[in-house]
């Protein structure tokens, strides 16, 4: 029962990953139905944006990315949440 | 009949206590807590008044619980908290109390001195067993040094220490060195060494070694480092300035004997010692632990009846005693509704002291100010609090408080407006409020968190109509959501070439292939947040409705004080101050709000609306409205199809509007204080009349003004310029309070565009990642955009949100019809000694 960090940080870190599953989740899927409230957050880098085609291939691209990083992101803070859920744990029962 | 529309109706009664049941009544209506006692005995000294030895003993009995209280804590022995409510014991009582409590205060002073003479002597045998020790290292290193040194001279072996290493020299005879060793601070140390070098000059010898573990100081509790010592010289004098100096630096010094087998033995005995001493100690502090243990179970207890003893006596002192009648008598304010129970109370305490005299509760008639008294429960206390914080309410005037439960989240709402944040609000007060129990029963410290705590009523409402206004705003965290379908299209202008040759397209509401006419349901359309102009477009908007809101709350506020006149029968007031300030604020600013109201219903774009009624020749309501007050009547334009005025007959509705208004101003100025005036002459002339009537009766009778109100004061300059000032405050500040709501605009819009901002500075570099191994830094980048949001945008944007609705309540509201001259009821209650809480009665 190892114990890397003190009962608040462990409490803080648990709210913070339940918060962040489910924002970066919401987000993963609102990135992947191409949402245009996000229009603003894609990389399109500048030599795409002188061809319509081109550009139009890059938003997909972008939030095609995006999307996979806000799950890959949640998929990290499920970790998180496991590991500062053990950590409150060992700390409730030292 | 009581409610929180008004302070309760309060009486002020007598009371007759019989002295044998005076004690056990007051006890009883402490337990209530609804009787708030006048002091009849204001200029008696605190060491006059009849109970101050009683009062005396009750703090000597709660400076020995205080003192317990620290041990208790000292050694962390856990106080136990039951939550039960003991009663007041009787006077008799009080003697049991104080005779435990001095035993035990005994008893634990004496554990204490005796743990303190005990480690005292620890102390010493411990550094007298390093001494000991770093002794013997020296001397068995000589031994060595001697040894070879003996080899080497080929003298006897076993020569003592002391012995002159140099050869004897003729005429002169042996010398033996003398040594001293001892113990000091580590700290002390270079001091000392320097201090013996100089006043010895250079002729000793000193020796020393860090002693390696600390020890503990037995006053102070710390652990020190010290050093042990071991001085050498030669001769008489040398010791004794040694010693001197050994005792001016407070170096302990410890004999030490200089035979190697003696230091054994007395190492020995000092281990022996040592570990007697130590179970001795462990002895003292156990049972040190179990007399707190057993004092710990009922020390909560005692506090509170001690506490509630003090409470009575404090009361008691308060009463006259009327020595005749062998009674105590009380003047003391009641809530009206509340005499049966009061009755009750008295009859209980009248039993429980076995009196056979039954209390008198008399009803006076007075003409002092009653205090204010708001029945409040959790969930208006909050809001309550906010009131009385600017001012108490007068006697039985309308309380802002009820009011404030809703109008308070709501202002606040319009300033917060963003439904992530709101989310995020009411997940914390939610928390606060299911688990009220355990926190409230938690006790927690933290002026902060009492705060926040105290509060959690007052931030669930605001964080539940934040997220209405969120989502009216549409702004979720700076981004909106589109759940109805937006009324914007780009329809045939979604073309390739137009992609690759403009970089903003502009859409015109008037095209019904661009905008589709039917708008957006409920709250802004979700094509804003991506328009360039929207802080243009929602500034209008946000900018009237602050002020129609703002004109609603501030005529709501003078029709409140429609209630306090008709109650208080002001009717002067009624004629001649709410109907010219509502004629005012209906005819300046309520009037700006229709207009307000026209335009939107009458101006549009798009073919539905005609040329003059199209967007392009709505007239702007801010000149309007000024043109409006300076008299200017424009000249119509002949080249646009626009006109001047929204419609016919406007001007001269302005014109009648703006005069109705001007004589508004006189008729709040001067009516009231000739009226008053005239009245009080009227007053004077019949209290005249009847005084000389009443002398004729009684033959020349001189008979003293006893009419208390013929006294008063009537200055008339003094009424005319507070009048003056409030017509002033009234008239002026219409103007500048309405113009003061436009904080609703500004912080709305300052919220909205710091969480923007955060979005773009932060949250986007951690989105805008061209790879997968941009999840990473979308991973810390979201705890950094996290711990932001909460600090900057829930706590300093709510904050500061919170503090400006508070300022719109307490100014523009209140000053409309608030008086807040009263004050606050305080009866005598136990629930804060109770509960536990610090205050003193």
């Amino acid at each position: 029962m190892m114990k890397i960090c003190g009962p608040k940080l462990s409490l803080c870190c648990t709210i913070l990953s339940v918060w962040a599953i489910i924002q970066l989740g919401l987000m993963a899927i609102f990135f992947y139905v191409r949402s245009p409230a996000f229009i603003e957050d894609l990389k399109i880098d500048d030599h795409d944006h002188h061809d319509a085609e081109k550009f139009l291939k890059a938003l997909d691209t972008s939030y095609s990315t995006i999307a996979v990083n806000c799950a890959i992101s949640a998929g990290l803070y499920v970790v998180t949440l496991a590991v500062s859920g053990w950590q409150m744990w060992v700390n409730k029962n030292s | 009949m009581g409610s929180i529309f008004r302070s309760e109706e309060m009486t002020l009664c007598q009371l007759f206590l019989s002295s044998e049941a005076a004690y056990n009544c007051v006890s009883e209506l402490g337990e209530i807590g609804l009787v708030q006692f006048r002091d009849l005995n204001p200029d008696v000294n605190a060491f006059q008044r009849k109970f101050v030895h009683e009062v005396r003993r009750c703090d000597e009995m709660e400076r020995k619980l205080r003192y317990l209280e620290t041990e208790m804590k000292k050694d962390n022995v856990p106080i136990l908290d039951n939550g039960e409510n003991p009663e007041a014991p009787q006077p008799r009582e009080m003697i049991d109390l104080e005779a435990t409590f001095e035993k035990l205060e005994n008893e634990m002073k004496e554990v204490n001195s005796n743990a303190e003479t005990l480690k005292k002597n620890s102390l010493e045998l411990m550094e007298l067993k390093h001494v000991l020790l770093t002794t013997q290292l020296f001397f068995d290193e000589h031994e060595v040094q001697s040894t070879m040194n003996i080899e080497q001279r080929d003298s006897e072996p076993g020569t003592s220490i002391t012995q002159n290493l140099l050869p004897a020299e003729e005429g002169k005879g042996p010398v033996q060195l003398g040594f001293v060793a001892g113990v000091t601070l580590r700290e002390r140390m270079p001091m000392f060494e320097r201090m013996l070098w100089r006043v010895c000059r250079g002729n000793v010898f000193v020796r020393r070694a860090d002693i390696q573990q600390p020890l503990e100081d037995p006053i102070t509790g710390e652990e020190v480092f010290k050093t042990v010592f071991i001085i050498f010289f030669q001769g008489e004098q040398l010791k004794t300035k040694v010693k001197k100096i050994c005792e001016g630096c407070r170096a302990t010094m410890y004999p030490c004997p200089e035979a190697g087998a003696e230091r054994k033995e007395m190492a020995q005995g000092v281990k022996g010692r040592l570990d007697d001493l130590s179970t001795v100690l462990s002895q003292t502090t156990d049972h040190r632990r179990r007399v707190l243990a057993a004092a710990a179970k009922h020390l909560r207890t005692w506090f509170i009846k001690v506490r509630k003893i003090k409470a009575i006596y404090h009361t008691l002192n308060m009463l006259n005693l009327d020595v005749t009648n062998k009674c105590l008598i009380a003047e003391c304010w009641i809530p009206t509704s509340d005499l049966g129970v009061i009755r009750d109370a008295l009859r209980k305490g009248t039993e429980r002291s076995g009196s056979s005299v039954e209390p008198i509760l008399n009803r006076m008639q007075t003409q002092l100010k009653p205090p204010t008294f708001h029945r409040t429960n959790k969930f208006t206390s909050g809001f309550q609090n906010l009131i009385d914080a600017y001012g108490v309410a007068t006697y039985r005037e309308v309380n802002p408080a009820l009011y404030t439960t809703t109008t308070f989240p709501f202002l606040f709402a319009v300033m917060f407006g963003d439904a992530g944040h709101g989310v995020l609000m009411l997940a914390f007060a939610a928390w606060m409020v299911i688990r009220e129990k355990a926190l409230i029963a938690a006790k927690m410290s933290g002026e902060i968190w009492n705060i926040f705590f105290g509060g959690r009523y007052i931030i669930l409402l605001m964080s539940c109509f934040s997220i209405y206004t969120g989502i009216i705003y549409n702004d979720v965290f700076s981004k909106s959501f589109n759940i109805f379908g937006s009324a914007w299209h780009i329809n045939s202008n979604a073309t390739v070439e137009n992609l690759e040759h403009w970089e903003e397209l502009t859409l015109d509401p008037a095209n019904r292939e661009e905008y589709s006419g039917k708008p957006y349901p409920f709250g802004f359309d979700p094509m804003w947040q991506i328009a360039v102009n929207k802080i243009a477009f929602q500034n209008s908007y946000k900018m009237k409705i602050s002020i129609i809101i703002g004109v609603i709350h501030m005529i709501f506020g003078v029709v409140v004080s429609l209630y306090n006149h008709t109650f208080f029968r002001n009717y002067i007031s009624l004629v001649f101050e709410f109907i010219p300030q509502m004629i005012f604020l209906i005819g300046m600013f309520g009037w700006l709000c229709i207009m307000v109201f026209i335009k939107w219903i009458m101006y549009g774009a798009g073919p539905e609306f005609g040329e003059e009624r199209s967007s392009f020749c709505a007239p702007s309501v801010l000149i309007t409205f000024i043109n409006m007050v300076l008299l200017k009547k424009e000249k119509e334009d002949p080249t646009t199809p626009c006109k001047v005025f929204m419609f016919e007959g406007q001007y001269i509705l302005q014109l009648v509007l703006l005069v109705l208004c001007i004589i508004c101003v006189p008729l709040m100025l001067f009516p009231k204080p000739l009226i008053l005036k005239s009245l009080h002459n009227s007053k004077k002339r019949h209290h005249e009349q009847q005084a000389i009537a009443q002398n004729g009766e009684l033959g020349g009778e001189a008979t003293t003004s006893g009419h208390g109100e013929e006294e008063e004061e009537f200055e008339f300059s003094e009424v005319f310029i507070e009048q003056a000032i409030h017509t002033i405050e009234f008239v002026l500040g219409s103007v500048s309070h309405t113009a003061s709501y436009l904080r609703l605009w500004a912080l709305s819009l300052a919220h909205a565009q710091l969480s923007e901002v955060l979005w773009n500075m932060v949250m986007k570099i951690g989105l805008s990642q061209s790879s997968y191994t941009g999840s990473i830094m979308l991973y810390l980048i979201f705890a950094a955009w996290a711990a932001l949001t909460i600090s900057i945008l829930v706590l300093m944007e709510g904050l500061s949100a919170f503090l400006h609705t508070l300022r719109l309540h307490w100014v523009e509201f209140q000053s409309k019809f608030y008086k807040g001259e009263g004050y606050a009821f305080t009866p005598l209650t136990f629930k804060h000694i109770v509960s536990g809480d610090e205050d003193d009665a």
